[in-house]
């Protein structure tokens, strides 16, 4: 096994133990719906309604604000779906609705996702005028017969159309590709992902294909017409991954994101350094800190149903619970620990009032999965990366 | 209650396992009006969890009947439902001596199987009258006249009155309720003005009732407020409640001579009250006491353990009130270095086995380690003493032993022709050495002389897989014999499970190394690391098999919405390593114990 040993990230923001405040905005609806995908988002033939829905997130925005208490946002993220299916001044409605609720200084990170099937220079400038200043594109893949494979509407000219176009519009932009697909050998992929970093700026996800319940994959890989790379291979695509990124100056920061070092996405930082989110619109998760207490906020996912909800009492929210120590310690240990930065231990043990097992993180220090970065701070080598979800189980208990 | 013992009829179903007798019983309970339309279900008697989604008896069950007969006259029914499987056979013994006739239900379709004997000859033994009834007529496949030629031929009981019935449609049922009146017999003897004489025929803990006694009455009355005592455990209690069961608990004035009832007297302490006990009445007890039944005789033992070792107690508490309510298994507490304090079981087979772990997590929520099943094993030591040996884990050094002794059985087994051929080799496989063959029509009986440690596993299972259900089997302990047999340890990543440790038969080592090594790769669960797996006797590996290390084990998106998600999925990977032991730093789940014992196709 030969992984590149990376340098120590030196982040644009360096985890002070102040992990920010996010605020998370859910567009529900996609032209298609993909066949791997099991993210709340719905196709609707008769159009949709925007302004209702922009009423519907101001006033979940105010109610969140009233759960929050206020806040100074460092990041914005209007996520999907397929959020550029938005109209500009939908988002701009709502970015405004979000500076109305909290501090929102400026110059911080807003980011919209946007599928490259649905992007035109005018609304890409209309987005831009709004307060977008990042933007993630839904790339996939870099072949079309890959691209049909993941019944994606655009075909790789239209992907490199929209990149381009994003690089001209946004300041900041990332683009997502899914590998692990079926059939996928390390050469070939390595090849894809040598092209794709040749067209990225700062920042890439890539992400394994992940069968998810649910979705026309599973189905068809339940019934064996579907197989995806055995976790050998799967393995030896992600170390692929993790070299050739390395070698070319965008290191992993966390499992499957990449950056050159300060261009890490501020939003996505703040889940995994578990600090708080307000999460808006249909099916939303939220973390948000009273007085002491952490609440885990999820709203009602059917986008219609959400809507007829905020308009009757003011908020989508299905489920409101105040999270346990054991819980919270939980979620900041599988969360910290996804990160090249590894996990504060400090903060881990006041959050969860014990240490961690010292025998379990003696077994794991001498197997060489885990290492130590001064008292502080604990993290995954590469060879634990690759094996997280076990050492987190072994660590939880 | 007064019902003259002419008009009582006790009786007891019994059969091969599925023929039909708890069936048979939900019909003679409609029939009778016993219960209203809308309370009735399917196999109604069969009331656990356990023995509903096995579709199996596992508990006898007793019913009281009203039943007016065609002769004008209004009778008392006590039915007892039994269970069909070898394993329950003591239920079966005991419920035979509560009544003075059977119903011997045979499948109309498959006739004559290993325990439509075994059952015919424990209620002969018992000296009841029979009723041959044959059950599911509505089978296409039914031939009702063929197998009453095969009851006279096997079994030679008269058969050409047989009933022929569908418990299922209810054809012929209400000859059934006429024969249990006309052909079987009221109570024998029995008189109010003796002192009470009552036999304990089963108890049970209930937790809204406390302990419930089953019982038979011989002489005297039983009733309320009477101070009654067990005489085989000397325990005196003041009664609170008699009834009957209809099957619902109903409460009567007193329980006469050839009634079978209940009693409740706040008993506590469980071991009080013992199966086959006599019960009298303190102040003026009877003189002789029931013969009782033989206690059962516990085949296979096996250890049980909680996972959690705080769970002792609770355990403890359990196995007690289990016990209470199956007294053909028996416990004894026992330590071991790995897994703590549990206690040495012993069961009349692996079903029974099976069974009764299963009541034990579920009645009382108890995490449970079964260690590999053992018979038990007879030596002689060197220096002229004589050891039992329950648990390999205890097997002494081998220089100090000179004799090493195990039981034989001998099965018998019928099974349509076709597959015998199969059946010859897996008895052969077993080193079982043939006694008898002989046909009954189309269907060979096979007789063999079986050594038990290779039937307690997995046996019967692999002879229904290789019939497809067809084949039947029964059988006896019937000696020791000295053998060459051998202690097998297994080693997961380098430390000894001695959960896992067996005897086996020094010929038969290797290939049980190697099946079990396999099946233990299968059953642990991948780790961040290798893990070797290894089958030793004495410090030579005989088998070995690797487990390889987890290669990749990492959810590759994990947003702000998936931290729910993905904490609900650890807590329920710590619930999950809960139920592990940790041996040499592997999980191993509670279910590879027995799991890894069963041998697969061969
Ligand atoms: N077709 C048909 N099926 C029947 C009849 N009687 C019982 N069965 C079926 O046979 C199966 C076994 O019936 P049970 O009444 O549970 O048999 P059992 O003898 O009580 O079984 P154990 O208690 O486990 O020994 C069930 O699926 C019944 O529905 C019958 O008369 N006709
Ligand atoms: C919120 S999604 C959708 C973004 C946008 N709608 C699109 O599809 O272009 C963000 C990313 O998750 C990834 N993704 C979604 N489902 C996945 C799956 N089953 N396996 C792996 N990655 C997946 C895709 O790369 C996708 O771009
Ligand atoms: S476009 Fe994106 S969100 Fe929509 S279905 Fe496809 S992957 Fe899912
Ligand atoms: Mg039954």
């Amino acid at each position: 096994m030969t992984i590149h040993s990376q340098p120590d990230n030196a982040l644009a923001f360096p985890d002070f133990g102040d992990p920010g405040f996010g605020v998370y905005v859910h567009w529900p609806f996609c032209a298609a719906k993909c066949p791997y995908c099991d993210f709340n988002s719905h196709v609707r033939l008769k159009g949709i309604d925007e302004e209702r829905f922009v009423a519907g997130f101001a006033r979940e925005i105010a109610c969140m604000r009233e759960l929050s208490g206020p806040r100074e946002v460092t990041s914005i993220f209007l996520g999907g779906g397929t959020p550029s299916l938005m109209k500009p001044q939908t988002v701009e409605a709502v970015l405004s609705a979000i500076a109305g609720a909290w501090h929102v200084p400026d110059g911080i990170e807003v980011t919209l996702e946007a599928n490259p099937s649905s992007v035109e220079a005018e609304r890409f400038q209309g987005y831009r005028s709004a307060g977008v200043n990042r933007v993630s594109l839904g790339v996939q893949a870099l072949n079309d017969k890959d691209l049909r494979f993941l019944g994606r509407l655009h075909d790789v000219a239209g992907a490199m159309k929209a990149i381009d176009l994003a690089r001209e519009t946004f300041p900041r932009m990332s683009f997502d590709l899914i590998y692990a697909r079926p059939d996928q050998t390390v050469d070939a992929w390595t090849a894809e992902l040598e092209e794709a970093i040749g067209y990225a700026a700062d920042h890439l996800s890539l992400y394994q294909l992940t069968i998810e319940e649910g979705t026309p994959f599973y189905g068809l890989h339940k019934a064996g017409k579907l197989k995806v790379p055995d976790n050998d291979q799967a393995a030896l695509l992600y170390e692929a991954t993790q070299e050739t990124t390395a070698a070319r100056g965008l290191p992993a920061y966390e499992v499957s994101n990449h950056a050159r070092p300060g261009a890490e996405s501020r939003h996505n930082l703040t889940y995994w350094r578990y600090g708080d989110y307000a999460g808006i619109g249909p099916g939303a998760h939220g973390r948000l800190t009273r007085a002491g207490h952490k609440f885990a906020t999820v709203t009602e996912t059917h986008p219609e149903t959400w809507l007829e909800r905020v308009e009757a009492r003011g908020d989508g929210i299905t489920e409101s619970v105040e999270l346990d120590t054991e819980e919270q310690a939980d979620e900041l240990l599988l969360m910290g620990l996804r990160l090249r930065e590894g996990l504060d231990v400090r903060r881990w043990q006041s959050v969860a009032g014990r240490t961690l097992d010292p025998a379990r993180e003696d077994f794991l220090l001498r197997q060489g999965f885990i290492e130590r970065l001064g008292n502080d701070r604990l993290r995954c080598t590469s060879s634990g990366m690759i094996v997280l979800d076990a050492v987190v189980a072994d660590l939880a208990l | 209650m007064d019902t003259p013992l002419s008009h009582i009829r006790n009786f007891s179903i019994v059969a091969h396992i599925d023929h039909g007798k708890s069936t048979l019983a939900d019909r003679l309970i409609q029939m009778t009006g016993s219960l209203e339309e809308r309370d009735m279900k399917d196999q109604i008697l069969d009331a656990m969890d356990i023995e509903r989604e096995r579709g199996i008896t596992i508990k006898a069950n007793t019913v009281r009947l009203e039943y007016d007969a065609s002769d004008g006259e209004h009778y008392v029914l006590n039915l007892i439902d039994t269970p069909g499987h070898v394993d329950f056979s003591y239920e079966v013994a005991r419920s035979l001596s509560a009544c003075e006739g059977s119903l011997l239900v045979v499948d109309a379709s498959q006739g004559v199987e290993a325990q439509t004997l075994a059952n015919l000859y424990a209620a002969l033994d018992a000296d009841h009258e029979i009723v041959p009834v044959l059950n599911k007529v509505d089978l296409p496949a039914a031939e009702p006249e063929r197998i009453k030629e095969q009851i006279e031929e096997v079994i030679g009981l008269d058969a050409s009155d047989a009933l022929e019935i569908s418990a299922k449609t209810g054809v012929g049922v209400p000859a059934v309720l006429e024969a249990i009146v006309k052909r079987l017999p009221p109570p024998a003897g029995g008189s109010r003005e003796e002192p009470l004489k009552a036999l304990l025929v089963d108890s049970w803990y209930d937790t809204y009732l406390g302990v419930v006694v089953l019982v038979r009455v011989i002489d005297g009355t039983l009733k309320k407020g009477q101070t009654i005592r067990m005489m085989g455990t000397e325990a005196t209690y003041r009664v609170d409640k008699v009834g009957v069961i209809t099957p619902r608990m109903v409460e009567v004035e007193n329980l006469q001579p050839g009634e079978i009832g209940f009693l409740m007297a706040a008993i506590k302490e469980v071991a009080d009250t013992r199966v086959g006990d006599t019960i009298t009445d303190d102040k003026r007890p009877t003189a002789t006491m029931l013969p009782g039944f033989k206690p059962a005789q516990p085949v296979v033992f096996c250890g049980l353990f909680p996972v959690d070792a705080g769970d002792f107690e609770a355990l403890r508490d359990a196995v007690g009130r289990l016990r209470l309510n199956d007294a053909s298994f028996s416990y004894e507490t026992e330590s071991s270095a790995a897994l703590g304090f549990g206690f040495r079981c012993g069961f009349l087979g692996l079903l029974h086995l099976e069974i009764v772990q299963e009541r034990l997590s579920r009645e009382f929520d108890l995490d449970l380690i079964a260690t590999a099943p053992s018979v038990v094993y007879g030596m002689t030591m060197r220096d002229g003493s004589e050891i039992e040996l329950h648990n390999p884990a205890d097997m002494p050094e081998v220089m100090k032993i000179e004799e090493i002794r195990e039981p034989w059985i001998r099965a018998t087994i019928l099974t349509p022709d076709e597959h015998l051929g199969p059946i010859l080799k897996l008895c052969q496989d077993r080193r079982g050495v043939q006694a008898d063959m002989s046909y009954v029509g189309n269907r060979a009986m096979l007789v063999y002389d079986l050594p038990l440690n290779e039937v307690v596993f997995d046996f019967y299972d692999r002879l229904k897989s290789i019939s497809r259900g067809y084949a039947s089997f029964d059988y006896q302990i019937t000696e020791y014999r000295a053998s060459d047999l051998v202690k097998m340890s297994i080693l997961v990543n380098g430390e000894p499970v001695d959960a896992l440790s067996m005897l086996v038969h020094r010929a038969a080592a290797e290939k049980r190394g190697r099946d079990m090594c396999e099946r233990l790769k299968d059953l642990i669960p991948k780790h961040m690391f290798k893990i070797p797996i290894q089958a030793a006797i004495g410090g030579t590996v005989i088998a070995r098999e690797t487990i390889s290390a987890l290669r990749k084990d990492v959810t590759s998106k994990c947003y702000g919405g998936d931290a729910t998600r993905k904490r609900k999925l650890l807590e329920k990977q710590k619930a999950g390593k809960k139920r592990m032991r940790q041996f040499g730093k592997v999980d191993i789940p509670q279910e590879a114990f027995i799991a890894a014992l069963k041998m697969g196709d061969e």
